[in-house]
């Protein structure tokens, strides 16, 4: 599909509150994204890169269940589990679930995801994560620099020295 | 770097640091004296604050200038929108992943039931 209509993901976190929203469009109808968020054969195709192993240890997709995986890039030993509860799931329409890391295992994140049908058997979710501080927040926005860490720091002790 | 990192998140923690780095933001450089004065605080925390976001590199104040007004340096907070944008950029490419895999899950079920999903198939 070389004419995808899909608009990019966008990201809002408001300054004074300690909250990410991302919303993007699927060229897929609610039903088939959904499933791919609790189908553990789905979700660890898309969840990672390539290079990250993703091994599902628990997942129990519905409501008051569990999650827990572990993901792994075995030639640098980098190994870092993620878990949380499955608050509610409404089938084809929103998930509200708790994400933890072993990086920051005091954190908690509380995720709602909705799936809205959009015209021309497409979809648009939109998840809202909320934490408990705002330094948690930036925290875990800064955590996007995990990859190609190296230059960033490098630009980034640059512009601070400065 | 994760220091000067952790600097940054910690300056902007403080709901009264955001707030004056809001006021330089919307206003322009300021005295210590000016910026005090819509808080109930004495001029020596004012001062504490802005010595906290001064260590994070988020302002800086002239040395030689008898006012010594503060100011923003918003290179940093250029750096806040790189965080984001790199944020963004990794959920975009995570949601990439699932665009292929939902094109790859709608193929497959269009040949295992051709004739719900083609026109025109023989039924």
């Amino acid at each position: 599909m070389t004419t995808s209509t899909t608009p990019e993901t966008s990201i809002e976190a408001v300054p004074d509150l300690p909250v990410i929203t991302i919303t993007r469009e699927f060229d897929a109808p609610p039903a088939a994204v959904f499933r791919a968020h609790v189908d553990p054969d789905l979700f660890v195709q898309w969840v990672g890169p390539d290079s990250i192993d993703t091994a599902i240890e628990v997942w129990d997709a519905r409501t008051g269940g569990a999650w827990r995986y572990t993901a792994s890039r075995a030639a640098e030993g980098f190994s870092m589990g993620f878990w949380g509860s499955f608050h509610e799931i409404r089938t084809d329409e929103r998930i509200v679930q708790t994400f933890s890391f072993e990086g920051a295992p005091d954190g908690v994140s509380l995720e709602t995801m909705t799936f809205e049908a959009l015209e021309g058997g497409r979809c648009r979710i939109v998840g809202t994560s909320v934490v408990e501080t705002i330094e948690i927040r930036d925290q875990m926005l800064a955590s996007g620099m995990e990859t190609g860490v190296l230059e960033g720091y490098a630009k980034l002790d640059a512009l601070l020295a400065g | 770097m994760a220091d000067q990192l952790s600097r940054v998140f910690q300056a902007l923690a403080d709901p009264t640091r955001r707030d004056l780095v809001a006021r330089l933001a919307a206003d322009g450089d300021a005295t210590v004296g000016a910026l005090a004065a819509p808080y109930d605080v004495s001029l020596q925390a004012v001062s504490k604050h802005l010595k906290v976001l001064e260590e994070a590199g988020l302002v800086s104040r002239s040395r030689d200038a008898q006012r010594r007004p503060v100011h923003l340096e918003a290179e940093v907070f250029d750096l806040m929108t790189k965080w984001i944008e790199r944020y963004r950029q990794q959920a975009e490419e995570r949601y990439r992943r699932l665009d292929r895999l939902l094109l790859a899950e709608s193929a497959a079920q269009q040949s295992e039931h051709p004739d719900t999903h083609t026109e025109g198939a023989a039924s």
